[in-house]
């Protein structure tokens, strides 16, 4: 079959993986099954604390073929990861699957040897940058990788498409029960959001700290009830690299410009009512967004219900101003969100599932009425790309990309082009959320509203100063600057498969050469 | 003719927006901000070795990059430089709206460029007079002539204050409150008024501090001078927001025009609103307002 961008997806891939081809974002009222854990009940009567890393994977019994996680809440400060992968490594184990909810840049060096080692022969994340996605592109895997939203993920988790059989849990503060928090220790890092999904539905849950404390340890996220083992380490990470570093407002003038643009669809938009909700991301555009949303609130007398997402201080601080009357945090992205989600009754931590997941009892994107995004390329149909880069090599993640994406109005917010790289192109390298979910694309040149929305277009023909144009448009536009690139050289070779959040296939990645 | 000779309505110039003539990403993205002018510079900001090359980036920029409706305007280098006359024929034949001289002194300097222009043009076979000038005054000399520079050519738009150059002339620096600059932003008011072309401010360099630059955008506002140069796009929207006409004027403006096309539809010579006689300069300034208005609303 063909998918939405013309890429060909055999049906024999689609019968050796067993996956259903994308055929909208709808989610159908049906029944699912949920999975459940083999919880091992004996840990209760003595302590789980282990000497080592060796000790605590021996006494898994963590053997060839199963499958292992992570989560990735210490971004680019992750000690964990490397610590435990070398560990399993060193001890022989072969044929692992690698589940974590994403792979940050810290830990590609670990990935590579361990793919090569023949520890690691399959891998699911959210994404991969840098060496790995290099290594990934050009064939370095037998199998393809999974690329997942944070939603689906938790749906996967939920419906047994990932089964783990150990997760490895980095934290900053537990007992020696496995009662433990994100929120107190040395390497703070706020929400446990992706890692609660890991916790309740590994069979084995292998808890890591730098900070032991007494029984019983609150508030607990994780708590004991879940919690196999417990190992104390030197360091679980450095709070130095946890922090994205974009917590301050930007100074670019480009992104300041289009900051402002989003602001104004989003005040013109009928979503912006007392009330409403939004989640606007992190990155220093991003914030100049929130400043200049809240100035609109402050103006209009306006207040919102919650932000959602990735939050950072300056989300906490509109919560103290009270225009924002709750904030639910799945991550935390510095030190001052971290902390105050400890402190903070109006500061929620939320698990994957509760945040995103397209086939539970409730999940917090389907009340959303604002998303601002961002793309690495947007096409003519509003599809977007965040995966792979200019030369087809897979720099990016799914993240919240898809799960976002469905609220009642979606902004994608790029520059036009960057350095020499069109945004807006033909057909995007790689299908990664479906433009029937995009509203607007917003750029330094022009707003397209995506023609399956007119009644928004013609609100926002109303707002003064707002450029208004088509997206053909603006795609010519862009390559009347950067020139028509040569077509991206992708072999035959499937290294990757991108699910939508529902667990059907949109694309899939080949390699380069 | 100046543009008030010709009777066309005078152009909107608030904000004229300094950019680096060697810098291809800031060229690119000049258009997007709302500008009401764009100052390409080959002067200043280009350093020797990258005179040639800013020169030919700013050519093939101005006829393939969509820059909206500024005004286009390139500062070029002093006529005496081995790079002056060489940047006078490569703007002029990609079609820039203004030539801007830098360190003006004598009405002399305007005649000397001018006369190169006219080369330019009959070479490239441009209508005499498409190009349009505008004189940079930044010494005690050219302050003293700004009279004269004024008036030395019916291509003149305007004239600026460049007061890095001027006060080191003067032997003072800049404060904070503009003493300094008193007698030459009046000068080169009057300068300029006078001979019915437009007043530009000098630039404000220290871009983080927005609130000395909010203070002295209004300064120049009250004062009179159409716009100010910037060298940051993100000191254009704190001009925009100081030269907004107020909701009170905009009402008075609006009252005003209807009073004189109420006046015409009667045939009535004379006019008048709420007891008060309306005559040409308060028109002007109605019509000046409704322009300032309608120019708020047009970028975000």
């Amino acid at each position: 079959m063909e998918n939405e961008i013309g890429h060909n997806i055999p049906d024999s891939l689609l019968k050796e993986t067993g996956h259903r081809p994308f055929t909208g974002e709808e989610i159908v009222d049906t029944e699912v099954h949920w999975t459940g854990p083999t919880v091992h009940i004996g840990h209760k009567h003595g302590s789980k604390l282990c000497a080592s890393i060796h000790d605590a994977i021996v006494a898994t019994g963590l053997r060839d073929g199963m499958t292992i996680s992570f989560h990735h809440h210490f971004r680019e400060g992750d000690h964990v990861f490397g610590l435990v992968m070398r560990e399993i490594m060193a001890m022989g184990i072969q044929d692992l699957t690698l589940a974590p909810s994403s792979l940050t840049n810290v830990m590609n060096d670990v990935v590579i040897d361990a793919v090569r080692a023949g520890t690691v022969t399959r891998i699911t994340s959210s994404g991969m940058r840098g060496t790995l996605g290099e290594f990934v592109s050009h064939g370095g895997m037998r199998e393809p990788v999974i690329f997942r939203s944070h939603g689906g993920r938790a749906r996967a988790i939920e419906e047994g498409d990932i089964r783990i059989d150990v997760a490895f849990l980095g934290v900053p503060s537990s007992d020696e029960m496995g009662n433990a928090n994100g929120t107190h220790g040395k390497a703070v890092f706020g929400s446990l959001g992706y890692a609660l999904m890991d916790a309740r539905y590994a069979n084995q849950v292998v808890l890591l700290t730098d900070d032991l404390v007494e029984y019983p340890n609150t508030p607990a996220s994780i708590n004991e009830t879940e919690v196999d083992y417990v190992v104390t380490v030197p360091s679980v990470g450095d709070p130095d690299k946890i922090g994205t570093g974009a917590t301050r407002f930007t100074k670019d003038p480009k992104e300041l410009k289009i900051a402002r643009m989003v602001n104004a669809v989003i005040t013109g938009s009928e979503q912006f009512h007392d009330g409403f909700s939004f989640q606007t991301g992190s990155g220093g555009a991003a914030l100049a967004v929130n400043r200049y949303l809240a100035q609109s609130m402050r103006d209009a007398g306006i207040t919102a219900s919650f932000a959602l997402g990735g939050i950072t201080t300056p989300t906490v601080q509109l919560l103290n101003e009270g225009l924002v009357h709750r904030i639910l945090d799945v991550q935390d992205f510095d030190k001052g969100s971290a902390s105050s989600m400890a402190a903070e009754e109006g500061q929620q931590e939320i698990d994957a599932s509760w945040y995103a997941d397209p086939h539970n009892r409730g999940a917090v994107v389907t009340n959303l009425d604002v998303a601002v995004l961002s793309a690495l390329e947007i096409d003519t149909s509003f599809n977007v790309n965040v995966m792979t880069g200019s030369n087809g090599v897979i720099r990016g993640a799914i993240g919240g990309h898809q799960d976002a994406a469905t609220a009642r109005l979606t902004i994608i917010s790029a520059p036009l082009v960057r350095g020499r790289i069109a945004t807006v192109t033909s057909a995007v390298d790689t299908l990664v959320t479906p433009g029937s979910s995009v509203d607007v694309l917003v750029t330094e040149v022009g707003v397209a509203v995506n023609p399956a929305r007119p009644e928004l277009r013609e609100r926002l023909t109303g707002v003064a100063g707002l450029p208004l144009t088509d997206i053909a448009t603006l795609r010519d536009r862009a390559l009347s600057i950067v020139g028509i690139p040569a077509p991206i050289q992708h072999g035959e070779r499937t290294v990757a498969l991108v699910e939508y959040r529902d667990g059907t296939l949109l694309d899939v990645i080949h390699d380069v050469a | 003719m100046t543009e008030q000779q010709t009777g066309a309505p005078e152009r909107l110039r608030r904000t004229m927006m300094f950019v680096p003539g060697n810098n291809p990403g800031m060229i690119k993205d000049a258009g997007i901000y709302g500008a009401d002018s764009i100052m390409f510079d080959l002067e200043d900001s280009v350093s020797l070795p990258q005179k040639d090359a800013a020169r030919m980036l700013v050519f093939e920029a101005l006829q393939n990059v969509d820059f909206g409706s500024a005004e286009l305007v390139c500062r070029i280098n002093d006529l005496h430089s081995e790079f002056g006359r060489a940047d006078v024929f490569a703007v002029v034949r990609a079609g820039i709206d203004v030539i801007r001289l830098p360190k003006t002194e004598t009405a002399q300097d305007i005649i000397d460029v001018e006369q190169v222009i006219v080369e330019a043009e009959e070479y490239f076979g441009i209508p005499l007079g498409s190009t349009r000038m505008m004189a940079a005054i930044e010494s005690a000399r050219g302050v003293l002539n700004a009279p004269e520079i004024a008036r030395s050519s019916t291509r003149l738009i305007g004239i600026a204050l460049g007061a890095e150059d001027y006060v080191t002339d003067m032997k003072t620096h800049r404060y904070p409150d503009g003493q300094e600059l008193f007698f030459a932003r009046s000068m080169i008011l009057h300068a300029a008024r006078a001979a019915g072309i437009a007043a530009f401010d000098t630039v404000y360099s220290d871009v983080e501090n927005e609130e000395g630059f909010r203070h002295e955008v209004e300064l120049i506002h009250e004062l009179g001078f159409d716009g100010k140069s910037c060298i940051n796009p993100r000191q254009i929207p704190i001009v925009n927001e100081i030269y907004r006409p107020s909701a009170k004027e905009i009402t008075h403006a609006e009252q005003v025009l209807a009073a004189i096309e109420e006046a015409r539809a009667k045939g009535s010579g004379v006019i008048s609103l709420h007891g008060k006689m309306v005559d040409k300069p308060v028109v002007a300034r109605a019509e000046r307002t409704m322009r300032l208005a309608a120019a708020a609303n047009a970028t975000i």
